[in-house]
């Protein structure tokens, strides 16, 4: 039995709802949090890939070439706010981040 | 009989899913970012095997090479209390896990039945096309021919070229636009990220440019009017010695 399109996507489902449980699980650790959003922007890319190369549309790798563009960004943004949170209050406590309930 | 790229698919995807379980269930987060790592080196192998070469190796060299570094400094940077932050971890478990099982559960359905498809389509080897007015030629040798001349042309079959030849002609013509809005992302980001973390010491000497381009010579020098002659000074009387 050779591997097919679904098999492909079944990869990137599965990879997906792990990260998901992910942000389940961790929800005070922010640095773990910030990985599992690459794991899920890689399960997408997955994706992509894959129909990229079962329909013969380069298109798709394109788009998985701007989302890598993007990723890159924000895991450094988000790492730079981390950096300043911990300078601030110490901690990187999901729950202690409530300032801006006023 | 399992052939190479199915027993391939399956390590490389089996260590994948692996990896990320073990990402988000890390005790100490430098582990779960040096499993990121092997996750992104299992998920370059599954596209090395799909034909995104350059994708493949593009993934490596910038998740691998600059955002897991990246990670990695900042969490051995930052000194976290990891015994506050991990409680109440297996009290959200039980919805974490049905969440997660039903969201794959019906993915795999709809995908597994869905989409059988097991012969890619015949231009999946890397080839543009593009949908423009069609006189491309038909043979494979004038279409080699006329690769380089896509960017004009616009609606040339471009037959067995490499995947990062092709990506590039579309990066680079259709596409032109949207990666200079990349490089503007890219840019804020880095200017971002820079002013978010920079902080001046207190104790440094620098130098402000706009006082000192707004300075006046009567900040410089100030004039004292004062006698010409400087009145002798009288000798300071003698101190008494000790007897």
């Amino acid at each position: 039995m050779s591997i097919t399109l679904g098999h492909y996507l079944t990869l990137g489902a599965i990879l997906f709802a792990l990260s998901v449980t992910g942000i389940f699980l961790n929800r005070k650790n922010l640095i773990v949090l910030l990985m599992a959003i690459e794991l899920m922007l890689l399960a997408v890319n997955m994706n992509f890939v894959a129909f990229s190369y079962y329909l013969g549309d380069l298109n798709g790798q394109i788009f998985v070439f701007f989302i890598l563009t993007v990723a890159a960004a924000e895991s450094a943004i988000g790492l730079a706010i981390l950096v300043q949170l911990f300078r601030n209050k110490s901690s990187i406590n999901v729950d202690e981040l409530n300032t801006l309930k006023g | 009989m399992m052939d190479v790229q199915s027993a391939l698919f399956y390590a490389f995807s089996s260590i994948l899913l692996f990896a990320a379980f073990r990402v988000i269930t890390a005790r100490n987060p430098v582990h779960a970012a040096l499993y990121l790592v092997l996750a992104f080196f299992q998920a370059s192998g599954v596209w090395m095997l799909l034909r995104a070469e350059f994708l493949s190796i593009a993934l490596v060299l910038v998740y691998v090479g600059a955002v897991m570094v990246l990670f990695l400094f900042v969490v051995m940077m930052l000194d976290i209390n990891m015994d506050s932050i991990r409680q109440g971890f297996w009290q959200h478990f039980p919805l974490a896990a049905t969440v997660g099982a039903v969201i794959a559960l019906e993915l795999a359905a709809v995908l597994l039945g869905g989409f059988r498809t097991s012969v890619p389509h015949v231009s999946a080897l890397p080839s543009v096309v593009t949908p423009v007015a069609v006189t491309a030629p038909a043979d494979a040798a004038s279409a080699g021919l006329a690769a380089s001349q896509a960017a004009d042309v616009g609606h040339v079959v471009l037959a067995q070229v490499s995947n990062t030849k092709a990506l590039g002609v579309l990066l680079y013509t259709e596409y032109l636009y949207p990666v200079q809005v990349a490089a503007i992302i890219l840019l804020v980001a880095l200017i971002a990220a820079i002013a978010l973390t920079l902080r001046a010491r207190k104790d440094t000497k620098t130098q402000d440019p706009s006082q000192q381009v707004r300075v006046k010579a009567s900040d410089r020098v100030t004039l004292v009017k004062m006698a010409a002659v400087q009145p002798a000074v009288e000798p300071a009387p003698e101190q008494e010695k000790p007897a």
